[in-house]
């Protein structure tokens, strides 16, 4: 891509494990990002989905240098920030800003709205047309706040306002990269849509490109125009929005998927469910070979002991996995392995499925490995 | 519906603060039969956690003004002593809350937390109390339990000790179960296993189950019946197939509106609801709904702003708050 604003090249991060007592050795690395590589472009919106602890928050704090990657590349606008000094970082930040996640730990409570949106103008040193106040009239009129309230402190806003203040913040001066970490997680489903809306309208408004970092699988659907899913420090899947969502291929993105509960009864009731057994592994000490394989449905030997690099598949559609998945699951109930609702036979590589008739009637059956998708 | 487990009626909580009156609750009324599940669904400051807090008698009634009637299998639970309530939390009723990290004691092993819930209720040995644990964290899912059984709740992750939450709420074989947000603070392959552990257990025991949800998704997968509060008030109560697929009040619509999905065709824009929730100290006139509803043009004068709808029913088991079900115009799902 030409018009890149951002590109991120085997980006790791990884945190010193400490020996307890009075003087720490370090006895280990948290892996907590561990290879990630993706661009975004001008205007685009890229979705990077996983569950807490797969490292998508470091991911984003570390392009933006509030973590220090431990190598790789972060290029901002053409300019490598990996490397940067505080100093030198400090014009870059006018190219790219954040959006957090808490709307109330995210604004010095002790200051008003109107200092608060002029903080950018006043560390940048920059001089709107018309001055900072006509300035921070115009970011809250933009953002949706009555421009009156200039002078009313955070604790006078709900939780929705308050995260139009952090986004009139982060787009103070026109910055061409926001990151934004779970900016809808923290409100209310009313709420949300106001959000979600008010970030497109400013994309189109001044073609900012978002990096949208959520747990949310629907919320990034409605915003990003692409989705990267992570897992435990790795990218596992990329593609287009609908490619990605029409025909997911890794097992990590269909277990995702299916677990996201629908707002629909009937649907909720006849679709495909994958139960992943157990947690997220530790980062201090992920899992050999493919670090899914400890909860995947269809692992076998080979996963165990080498690791699946990233692939394309299909124009843009990327995926690190030996065996994904390019048939349809069927309809009913999958269990991953030591799901602790159903043991599997020892030793035997399989998985379970149950069909759901009615609610009161499940009936299982047992299906040979390495057949997803038929025999129900 | 034949001779309701739980009825609610007319519940109000309220809770005088140097700021004023906070309404949490206003005319809460409901009902639950044996063996099914009412979800309770609305947004932060709707009530819907106060409504399950004065249902367990966990309000203490000095800060908090509590009216209406529980009835609770034939007992009103607001006419009762505290140690008569006391009595029945944990055997009769029980909860699972939000975070199962602060409702576990951090120094305690999670055996004795739950050996403690037995001995608590039952006249039984410390050992038997502890078979009991074993086997309650079998039950949920929990993988080697006689191990586990030492362990402290900080050696647990999130999912499992939402699991040693559910044992312990179980462990007692409650007839009535109230888990408020049980999912909320987990993630969704581990929000997954949790709902399907308690829709199983909820089979197996014929508990019955209120859930206190804000997530759309987790009512349509395991609700019954749904009630939908807000301001305070319960605006909508009906089965779930009528709220999903027949919402009359126009907040329900709304909310289902809102919402962003995966099964369904994406749209460029979604539609959300104008405004901001209410404040309770100082509630909107008339209808609570009113400043933000998109439909009160419809409604012929000043009703909306001037008079608070009663609860009626629009179709069988289906109760609306709203002036517009009152004139029998509403649209329905469009």
């Amino acid at each position: 891509m030409s018009n890149e604003v951002l590109k991120v090249e085997d980006l790791r991060v990884y945190f010193p494990h400490k020996s307890r007592g009075v003087f720490p050795r370090t006895i280990g690395q948290i892996k907590a990002v561990d290879g990630v590589s993706f661009e975004l472009g001008g205007a685009e919106t890229l979705g990077l989905v996983g569950e807490s602890g797969c490292g998508k928050s470091t991911t984003g704090r570390a392009i933006l240098r509030l973590v220090d990657p431990t190598s790789g590349q972060v290029v901002i606008n053409g300019t490598d920030v990996a490397e940067l000094s505080r100093r030198a970082m400090r014009p870059v930040r006018q190219q790219a800003q954040m959006i957090f996640q808490d709307p109330y730990n995210a604004l010095n409570p002790r200051q008003t709205v109107g200092a608060i949106l002029a903080s950018p103008f006043r560390i940048q040193k920059v001089d709107p047309p018309g001055g900072v106040k006509q300035a921070v009239r115009e970011l809250m009129d933009r953002v949706g706040l009555n421009p009156e309230h200039v002078n009313r402190y955070p604790y006078e806003f709900s939780g929705g306002q308050r995260q139009r203040i952090g986004i009139a913040r982060a787009i103070a001066l026109r910055p061409k990269l926001i990151i934004c970490d779970e900016p809808v997680s923290a409100l209310d489903v009313s709420i949300q849509a106001q959000i979600l809306n008010l970030l497109q309208d400013l994309q189109s408004d001044f073609g900012v490109s978002y990096l949208f970092i959520a747990h949310d699988l629907a919320v990034v659907r409605q915003i990003a125009q692409r989705v990267a899913v992570m897992y435990l420090g790795h990218i596992v899947e990329s593609a287009p929005r609908e490619e990605l969502f029409a025909h997911p291929l890794h097992p990590y993105t269909h277990a995702l998927m299916s677990a996201v509960p629908v707002p629909d009864p009937r649907v909720q009731m006849e679709r495909e469910r994958i139960v992943l057994g157990g947690d997220l592994p530790s980062p201090l000490n992920p899992p050999s070979g493919c670090v899914f394989h400890t909860r995947c449905f269809i692992a076998q030997d080979r996963c165990r002991t080498e690791k699946p690099e990233l692939r394309e598949f299909a124009p843009g559609h990327t995926v690190a996995c030996h065996f994904p998945i390019t048939e349809p699951l069927s309809g009913g109930v999958i269990h991953g392995p030591d799901s602790g609702l159903v043991t599997p036979d020892e030793g035997a590589p399989g998985y379970f499925t149950e069909t759901i008739t009615d609610l009161g009637a499940v009936g299982t059956s047992r299906l040979d490995s390495g057949n997803p998708g038929e025999g129900i | 519906m034949s001779a309701p487990f739980l009825h609610v009626e007319d519940l109000a909580v309220s809770f005088p603060t140097e700021d004023g009156v906070v309404k949490a609750v206003a005319g809460s009324t409901f009902s639950v039969s044996k063996g099914k599940t009412l979800a309770i669904v609305g947004e932060s400051g709707s009530g819907k956690s106060v409504t399950a807090q004065a249902i367990m008698g966990l309000l203490n009634r000095n800060f908090a003004d509590v009216s209406g009637r529980i009835v609770l299998d034939g007992t009103d639970l607001l006419a009762l002593d505290d140690d008569q309530v006391r009595e029945m939390r944990g055997s009769v009723m029980a909860m699972i809350f939000q975070d199962p990290l602060s409702s576990l004691h951090p120094f305690y092993r999670i055996g004795d937390q739950l050996a403690e819930a037995v001995r608590v209720h039952n006249k039984v040995s410390k050992s038997e109390a502890r078979a009991r644990a074993i086997d309650a964290l079998h039950r949920v899912g929990i993988p080697s339990p006689d191990k586990r059984v030492d362990d402290y709740p900080h050696q647990l992750s999130g999912g499992m000790r939402q699991r040693v939450m559910i044992a312990m709420a179980l462990i007692n074989s409650p007839s009535l179960l109230i888990a408020d947000e049980p999912t909320t603070a987990l993630d969704v392959t581990v929000q997954a296993q949790i709902t399907e552990l308690m829709s199983e257990l909820q089979r197996e025991t014929g508990t019955t189950l209120i859930i206190i949800t804000h997530d759309l998704g987790v009512v349509a997968d395991m609700a019954d019946e749904v009630c939908v509060m807000y301001g305070g008030r319960v605006v909508e109560y009906a089965p779930v197939n009528e709220v999903y697929y027949r919402p009359q009040h126009p907040y329900t619509h709304g909310l289902l509106a809102s919402v962003p999905r995966l099964a369904t065709d994406r749209v460029d824009r979604l539609d959300p609801i104008p405004g901001n929730p209410p404040s309770l100290i100082n509630l909107p006139s008339g209808c609570v709904f009113h400043p933000r509803c998109s439909r009160r043009d419809e409604v012929s004068g000043d009703l909306c702003r001037t008079e608070e709808p009663a609860l009626v029913s629009v179709a069988t088991d289906h109760l609306v708050r709203c002036h517009l079900a009152q004139a029998g115009a509403t649209g329905g799902a469009r």
